[in-house]
């Protein structure tokens, strides 16, 4: 099935730039008049997930290939790994450190949320090595 | 009706140079630079006036009314925006602004800011009621509604389901009119003073009615001379005003959202503002906020591109009409809300920015724009007429400009028709 694919790098190094790739890819989906939910749920997850990137992994990677009927998201980083998959998507527990809390993130409500909006999501994660986190999102016809 | 849709600002060929100021300031890239002239895409307009703000050769104006089109109408009705009560120095009562469009030749004036408190009364109403989808953004700029009618799709829902104060007030002073004289709609002419070309747009294309009640409108920028003319030389002011500082507050930015005398709202001005705020409110970044309060113009409505004074200048003198004045003198009873609320629901034009309505070809004619993209130089200088590379490579896979539009894209193609012939 064609698809278009693209690619991201995401800066560790400036917070204030974090979500320049759902941004973007929001921009693109919208261009190609794909269905709003889709999108709107694509950019959430994608949005709260570029923000773990940068908070917890200094940075990484983002692979979009959006298909007429769905989007799948790579958001591959080199950081310190999650050390307990289980823990982390309880909805509340966070270790985001307070100078991003007092910006209103790292409420732990990240990954569920991603949870929430996308149809499939899988974390390959190892400790000192990085993570992949996989997203799928399906257009659910009205 | 009409199938093409109505904008209020037009260019006049004439004085255009086909510079690069509008193109690049246009936030919905909605103008393209063609056989030296520029050009609005209509549906991408939002009519927000900002190139007019820019253009330094005057070329962009707004369609609005001539004072002299009041004469037909047997009662000639005058519905200002409280905007206009910012323009003067030393103002320190607005019936001397009300007398004076009296001394115009209008017979009755009916502030919009009377309709603006009960536009807020009901907005309060209806955040009580909680029925609505929060947080509320409200639907009194116009701009603004259409741009999040062209470009977001998943807050048209949230547009508050009122009619703007404007519409509000035409229909509330036809009514009184009518009650009074008997006479009939058409015999009565009602004309908003405005700071703003995308009220202009909005009395042609109404936002939530079929039909607005509202005649036409005047510039502020255009019945200013002749107004404080007519004001200096007033010899009694009459007692016409019935605003509170709640209705004369919605000239500036943040106006309509005290008026919710809570504290969970938040207002924008300025469209580069606001499109972000819309952005992040799409992203469900923005919590805790019941009322959103968005201008596209700095400063708000004192910030209309029909105004004549620095909007902050006027911003200063509404602080101080409204330092005495009463909090609110107009009040709803139930009939005023059900007359208030839209026929119609706000619905998404997915026209305006999408590359096709078949998905398939949508992705095919994105996939070559990104290759397009790729060899374009990327200094979104605009030389070519479109405002970015990226807006040029739309252009070229809708047929509508070619690459060697790109000047940097035809210098290199001659320079290497050049070497070619240099080598023969």
């Amino acid at each position: 099935m064609s698809n278009i694919h693209l690619h991201y790098e995401v800066s560790g190094e400036d917070f204030t730039r974090a979500g320049e790739a759902s941004g973007s890819v929001k921009k693109r989906l919208k261009a190609l008049g794909y269905n709003t939910d889709a999108i709107r749920r694509v950019a959430i997850a994608m949005y709260e997930a570029e923000i773990n990137m940068v908070i917890h992994a200094e940075g990484g990677f983002v692979d979009v290939d959006i298909f007429p009927d769905h989007v799948e998201v790579l958001l591959s980083d080199k950081g310190p790994g999650i050390p307990d998959v289980e823990k982390a998507m309880q909805e509340g527990f966070s270790t985001a450190p307070d100078n991003v809390r007092n910006l209103g993130f790292g409420a732990g409500m990240g990954l569920p949320n991603i949870k929430k909006y996308t149809d499939d999501m899988r974390i390959e994660t190892e400790i000192g090595k990085g993570t992949d986190l996989y997203l799928t999102v399906k257009v659910k016809e009205a | 009706m009409n199938n093409k849709y109505f904008h209020s600002v037009v260019l006049d060929a004439d004085l255009c140079c086909g510079c690069t100021n509008c193109l690049k300031r246009c936030p919905t890239e909605a103008i393209r630079i063609r056989d030296g002239k520029a050009h609005i895409l209509s549906e991408r307009c939002i009519d927000c006036g900002e190139c007019i703000r820019i253009c330094p050769h005057h070329a962009k104006r707004a369609r609005s009314n001539a004072i002299e089109e009041i004469k037909p109408y047997k009662v000639k009705i005058a519905i200002p925006a409280p905007a206009l009560f910012g323009q003067f120095n030393n103002l320190n009562d607005i019936d001397i602004v009300l007398t004076g469009l009296r001394a115009m030749g209008f017979d009755v004036i009916f502030e919009v800011s009377r309709a603006a408190e009960l536009v807020s009364e009901a907005t309060r109403q209806l955040i009580r009621d909680d029925k609505l989808k929060k947080p509320i953004i409200s639907s009194a700029c116009p701009a603004i509604v259409r741009l999040i009618k062209i470009r977001f799709p998943e807050l048209c829902g949230n547009v508050m389901p009122l009619l703007a104060p404007m519409e509000v007030a035409a229909r509330m002073a036809r009514r009184e009119v009518i009650d009074i004289t008997g006479l009939s709609d058409d015999d009565i002419g009602v004309f908003f003073i405005t700071p703003c070309p995308a009220k202009v747009t909005e009395i042609n294309n109404p936002n939530g009615c079929e039909k607005s009640a509202v005649t036409g409108a005047i510039a502020i920028s255009q019945i200013y001379p002749e107004l404080t003319s007519k004001m200096d030389k007033l010899q009694t002011v009459e007692p016409i005003a019935q605003s509170g500082l709640i209705g004369v507050g919605w000239a500036t930015s943040g106006g309509e959202a005290a008026a919710m005398l809570g504290d969970k709202y938040l207002a924008a001005d300025g469209i580069e503002n606001v499109i972000r705020v819309l952005e992040e409110l799409e992203d469900e970044h923005i919590h805790g906020v019941d009322f959103i309060e968005l201008n596209a113009c700095s400063g708000g409505c004192v910030g209309g591109v029909l105004a004549v004074e620095n909007p902050y200048v006027a911003q200063a003198r509404i602080q101080n009409l409204r330092k005495y004045l009463p909090v609110s003198l107009n009040h709803l009873d139930q009939k005023d809300l059900g007359g208030m609320q839209w026929e119609n629901e706000l619905e998404f034009n997915a026209e305006s920015f999408r590359l096709s309505d078949d998905i398939i070809e949508a992705m095919d004619m994105m996939e070559k724009m990104e290759e397009i993209c790729k060899n374009l130089p990327g200094l979104d200088c605009g030389s070519c007429g479109a405002p970015t590379c990226r807006a040029l490579a739309e252009d070229i896979v809708k047929g509508n400009a070619k690459e060697t539009d790109c000047i940097h894209k035809l210098k290199a193609k001659i320079q290497s028709v050049y070497d070619q012939l240099g080598n023969l």
